[in-house]
């Protein structure tokens, strides 16, 4: 379907040649008034999230491995520590370094929480799918804390 | 004993290339490395952009179906977790399909509608994971990630769809 379907010359990333993006946008009738309201929408809703998630609290203090649901451990961060963690699929091993945390082995296919590498700061988290195992930094406080006084 | 003959129709025959397509884009989206860990393009989302326009709903719902069950297959994914997660997104997105798809194209172009879809499919994929898979889990501090990637990637599919459209077969606008 793409390249050349009856003589007409159609490039398959148009985002990259000189009819892309940029004089798509201009050209008046590829954008109609609705997708302006769902663009400009859509960029207030990043906004709001970048936000609320990570303009707020970010100094971490504890780390929180959870398997299955349930809180593995809630330790501070000043203490260096590893830990292995069994789930449906073997061992996930996390290591606690220096403030910062990682997943250091998963027995998972696509590895993404350990490719993820280092998270340091409140809010950050790494999941392991697979293996049902998550590792979470928390702050001080967590927001809705507050709302408890 | 009868004899049972299961014969296939021109639309059939339709929906099984489009599909076959949208599961290469997969496949092919698939094999490239992601500068991001889960974050993906979606370029399978063109072709169904195109069959709603096209074909309408019902094609659409066929040919996103049979990618998410057949890709996941060809992948090797079926019933993961990340096929849970795909047809989270695909049904969302579908949704999204029905809703807007029914606004005149002279109103929102196949760019509004895919970036609302992509978004919709991100939505419903932490939904599942926040509330299913992983509850109790703060996923939710990872969706400006997402939320940034699905706008991207909804407004390059939408606009490359709409591109598309327009060179191939010349829509009467307005």
């Amino acid at each position: 379907m793409f390249g050349e379907t009856s003589g007409i010359k159609v490039s398959v990333f148009p985002v990259f040649s000189k009819s892309g993006i940029t004089q798509a946008l201009h050209h008046a009738r590829l954008i109609r008034p609705g997708d302006w309201l769902v663009l400009v929408l859509g960029l207030v809703a990043v906004g709001v999230l970048i936000t609320r998630f990570w303009l707020g609290e970010r100094q971490g203090e504890r780390l929180l491995i959870r398997q299955g649901g349930a809180v593995f451990l809630n330790a501070p961060l000043t203490h260096d520590l590893s830990a292995d963690v069994s789930g449906p699929l073997g061992m996930t091993h996390i290591e606690l370094v220096g403030r910062r945390a990682r997943v250091l082995r998963d027995p998972g296919p696509r590895q993404l929480c350990v490719h993820q590498g280092w998270i340091s700061r409140a809010g950050e988290a790494a999941i392991c799918l697979p293996n049902q195992v998550s590792i979470e930094i928390t702050g001080a406080s967590k927001q809705y804390d507050s709302l408890n006084y | 004993m009868t004899a049972l003959t299961i014969e296939s129709t021109a639309d059939d025959h339709r929906i099984a290339q489009l599909a076959a397509l949208a599961i290469s884009l997969m496949w092919l989206e698939a094999s490239l490395p992601s500068p991001i860990p889960g974050v993906k393009p979606g370029l399978a989302n063109i072709v169904i952009l195109l069959v709603l326009r096209q074909y309408g709903l019902a094609t659409a719902a066929w040919v996103s179906g049979l990618r998410v069950i057949a890709g996941s297959l060809l992948l090797g994914s079926f019933l993961t977790p990340g096929f849970v997660l795909s047809c989270a997104g695909a049904a969302s997105s579908l949704v999204v399909l029905a809703l807007v798809g029914r606004f005149s194209a002279r109103w929102i172009s196949l760019v509004g509608v895919s970036v609302l879809a992509a978004f919709a499919h991100i939505s419903a994929q932490l939904a599942v994971v926040s509330w299913w898979m992983m509850p109790g889990v703060n996923v939710w501090a990872s969706s400006p990630l997402f939320a940034t990637a699905a706008w991207l990637g909804g407004l390059v599919n939408g606009v490359l769809a709409e591109q598309w459209l327009r060179k191939v077969k010349h829509v009467p606008t307005a």
